[in-house]
């Protein structure tokens, strides 16, 4: 029987029943015996008792999306069944543990095994806790994954609680592996072409981790956050490494309080970086105009959940563009970054802290809840690839006020937001001789002293905006797909990047040529990368998940050109089939 | 290398005040140039920190490092320069309002982080930048623009609160007496952790009920035995209206914010290679 390109196993069941860690060993193994792995999780609402569900997909390739069906589906109780039987494509494999629960009359439309999960380790084993590791072993000799895998994964875990732990989970893998291949013959059906990645130096990570580590390799190294779904990882991965560095974390009294913290931090040497989710966005507002207008380098992620005001914290939207670009009083100028995948969040992760400090302004990443929990294996980052950008300072010689080395007089003559060609004026931090300054929201002239007439402001309005107008000339490069010959195009950003990479794939094989490009720098428009790849299609569709076409929007606005906006903003995912149906629509309406 | 004292005149900026005629910020800000002279503080290594409001343009003022940042946020901006350079002096300086309204969760917890900084609130019953009206302090019955009926609201005890709220130092000044509020300051700074120093700085503009005549007939000195680190007693002394005492009120000995920040420091830059190559390991 042929060997399947890809699969998608969910694993379903009430939260703290070990959903999460059988799913979390599946995809490590696979991930080291080569697979492409990209997986999904939905945590309930509830702390406890809630539904929950793990989602893996893994083929002997790079993934770019979680995948539009379920190939198998294992129930660890009756909700699990329920809430997610539809998904299970005609065809696929349903397991439940019949210890728990038994499904009602299946008319035929999947094929479904009873998993006696429970029965297994409380029985045969009596070892109740290594339910999920049968599981894993079961899930395993599916798709056809060298146990090996799991067994180092096991040894890792468990070898310094004893031999006897250990070994009980050893045979809790082949007891696993054992029934399936007993009782279920027809699993050649599932088996998975073997992974290509075996070679590589690879990593399995989430988006939010991959964010965390960028920013330490930017050098990041004062963190100030309050906790916010689906943002609070990126805290709690820093709150472990920041510490070895030399570096700091405080959990702040709210939202405003941390970015406060970021850019005091960040005005006194330190590169900062706050992460939140929209409602923590709509407060931080305010201090981001103060970014701007004090020339603070500051990092804010916003990791994007569905819906105005609290919304559906743990659902995914592409919501908070306008907010992020357009959000303030007067004119903040700011830049928005947005990654399109996992590798990418450590990418541009590195970005924002490099384009905070260049152009001393705050910069937003946007991750989003899909982009942020699902992990995915991607090639270990070669570090020294990435070129680091600090900040311009200040040379002995600035500061050579009467302030200076002697130390005595009343003004520095340093000055702070000294009116150059570039927009960027080199900072000082506290403790320096010389740099003496009083940083402010308040407009003011060179030297920070507050001033409100007509000349100054426009002075320093356009000091600002220059460096904007620098950002957007030399943004990072785009990500592009498909085929540039193509007359029609997607322009697409965030984590919407891997659908759209998938569906042209899709459409490519039923000879419809679609190109596509993603810009990394969604705030300026990056104007060289847009016009020309705008300009060379007949149609332009931007795909996104929101309400608004937010991106449609900003473009239709900067271009003045029309581009067709399709938007999904149900909370759930943008699936590959729908896209590639709308695009099938417009391409055979262009005709 | 010795560090040379420096004259009252190096901690002066150029930038000349712009409060009123008579305003109690001038009492507060000679006696901060008095304390940082006092205390030898090199300009480089001190900065103020401030919110928004005429008492928070203070930074403007003095020769050294300054955060005029916006309403209510100082104390996040006072944490982070200490978060980011735990060697600085900062000392945050504004006023009733942006300590107690806009800004009143933020001074909640600065004091029980017990953040190594002083704090020093002009506090004036009123605010002056919009012209008068009812403030965080202000007494109930309080006739303004905007509680043309006098207000309702009962008045923030700032020292209560500080103490309720885990400062570790909490005093009160009056800007008519310069010299008493330097030394204050002074203490305030040498004092490791949260140190909260309420000051009466009348705005002679805006409000006509407590000016410096008032103030001076309701304050008194502590009594000589007064015991500072008697948080009972110092609770019933911050409370009491009729006098209103000027000095330290509560004083307790601990470690600091930084303290604790510098003992969780597991590491120091160099370690950064080192820590994402393991991270690679550990996620490989």
């Amino acid at each position: 029987m042929a060997e399947r390109d890809d699969l998608v196993i969910r694993v379903a069941g009430e939260a703290g029943e070990g959903v999460l860690s059988t799913g979390q060993l599946i995809t490590l193994a696979a991930a080291r015996a080569g697979y492409g792995v990209l997986t999904d999780s939905v945590p309930p609402a509830e702390i406890k008792g809630g539904h929950s569900l793990f989602q893996i997909r893994l083929a002997p390739r790079r993934l770019f999306s979680r995948g539009d069906v379920v190939d198998i589906l294992l129930a660890f109780n009756r909700e699990g069944y329920d809430r997610n039987i539809r998904e299970l494509r005609d065809g696929g494999l349903l397991l439940y543990d019949s210890g728990d629960f038994t499904p009602p009359e299946n008319d035929g439309r999947y094929q479904q095994h009873a998993l006696p999960l429970t029965d297994i380790a409380r029985k045969e084993l009596q070892f109740e806790l290594g339910k999920n590791v049968v599981a894993v072993g079961a899930i395993s000799a599916l798709f056809g994954l060298d146990p090996e895998y799991i067994r180092k994964l096991l040894h890792q875990r468990f070898a310094r609680k004893g031999d006897v732990v250990l070994n009980k989970n050893y045979q809790a893998l082949d007891a696993g592996i054992g029934y399936v291949e007993r009782n279920i013959p027809e699993r050649g059906a599932l088996q998975v072409k073997p992974g290509d990645f075996g070679n590589e130096a690879r990593i399995v990570v989430s988006g939010n981790q991959a964010i965390a580590m960028g920013s330490l390799v930017a050098g990041c190294r004062v963190y100030a956050g309050y906790p916010i779904t689906p943002a609070t990882d990126i805290m709690e991965f820093l709150a472990a490494e920041l510490p070895k560095v030399g570096g700091s974390v405080v959990q702040a009294e709210d939202e405003m309080s941390a970015l406060g913290m970021a850019i005091g931090s960040s005005y006194a040497g330190k590169k900062s970086m706050t992460a939140t989710s929209g409602p923590g966005v709509s407060l931080m507002v305010e201090l981001m105009g103060l970014s701007s207008m004090a020339e603070i380098p500051v990092v804010v992620v916003d990791a994007q959940r569905a819906g105005p005001s609290t919304g559906m914290p743990t659902r995914q939207e592409q919501g908070d563009l306008f907010l992020a670009a357009l959000g303030g009083h007067g004119e903040i100028q700011r830049i928005v970054l947005a990654p399109v995948s996992v590798a990418d969040c450590f990418t541009q992760a590195i970005n924002a802290f490099n384009l905070a400090e260049q152009y001393q302004m705050p910069v937003l990443l946007m991750g989003d809840t899909t982009l942020g929990v699902r992990t995915e294996s991607i090639p270990t980052p070669d570090v020294s690839a990435y070129e680091i950008v600090n900040r311009l300072g200040i040379t002995p010689h600035e500061g050579n006020g009467t302030n200076g080395a002697a130390g005595l007089g009343v003004e520095s003559g340093y000055k702070r937001y000294a009116l150059t060609e570039s927009g960027v004026s080199p900072m000082s931090a506290p403790g320096q001789d010389g740099g003496q300054y009083v940083a402010t929201g308040l407009e003011h002239n060179e030297s920070g002293r507050p001033r409100s007439d007509a000349a100054n402001h426009q002075q320093m309005t356009h000091k600002r905006f220059n460096k904007l107008e620098a950002a957007r000339e030399n943004a990072p490069a785009a990500h592009y797909y498909g085929d540039p010959t193509a007359d029609v195009g997607l322009v697409c950003w965030g984590s919407m990047w891997g659908v759209v990479v998938e569906a042209i794939d899709v459409l490519a094989q039923k000879g419809i040529k679609v190109a596509a490009m993603a810009p990394r720098m969604v705030w300026p428009l990056p104007d060289k990368q847009l016009q020309p790849f705008m300009q060379s299609k007949r149609v332009v569709l931007v795909p996104e998940m929101n309400y608004t076409g937010q991106l449609a929007q900003l473009m239709r606005a900067r271009y003045l050109r029309d581009v067709v906006s399709i938007t999904d903003y149900s909370g759930g995912v943008f699936t590959v089939a729908r896209l590639v149906q709308e695009i099938e629509g417009v391409h055979q309406h262009a005709r | 290398m010795a560090v040379q004292p420096l004259p009252l005149e190096a901690y002066k900026s150029d930038e000349k005040p712009t409060w009123c005629p008579g305003c109690g910020d001038f009492g507060v800000l000679n006696g901060l140039y008095n304390a940082m002279r006092q205390k030898g503080l090199q300009t480089k290594d001190v900065v103020v920190v401030s919110g928004i409001g005429c008492s928070s343009r203070l930074p403007f003022f003095v020769a050294s490092y300054g955060f005029h940042g916006v309403h209510g946020r100082a104390m996040p901006i006072a944490t982070g320069v200490k978060v980011a350079n735990p060697n600085l002096k900062v000392l945050a300086m504004g006023g009733d309002g942006d300590a107690f309204a806009i800004g009143g969760g933020h001074f909640v917890h600065a004091a029980r982080r017990n953040l190594d900084i002083c704090y020093v609130i002009m506090d004036n019953n009123i605010y002056g930048l919009t012209k008068g009206q009812t403030s965080p302090t202000s007494q109930v019955g309080f006739v303004t623009k905007t509680t043309p009926k006098g207000t309702p609201d009962r008045p923030i005890n700032p020292l209560r609160l500080a103490i309720a709220s885990g400062a570790t130092f909490v005093a009160r000044g009056f800007s008519g007496k310069p010299k008493e509020l330097a030394e204050l300051i002074v203490e305030g700074i040498n004092h490791n952790g949260f140190a909260v120093i309420d000051t009466f700085s009348p705005c002679p503009t805006f409000n006509k009920v407590n000016t410096f005549k008032a103030y001076r007939e309701e304050v008194a000195d502590l009594p000589k035995d007064y015991d500072p680190s008697d948080l009972h007693r110092a609770i019933e002394y911050a409370s009491s209206d009729d006098p209103m005492y000027l000095g330290v009120l509560y004083r307790e000995e601990g470690a600091s914010f930084e303290d604790h920040l510098q003992a969780a420091k597991i590491g120091t830059e160099e370690n950064a290679p080192a820590v994402i190559e393991d991270l690679f390991r550990r996620y490989g």
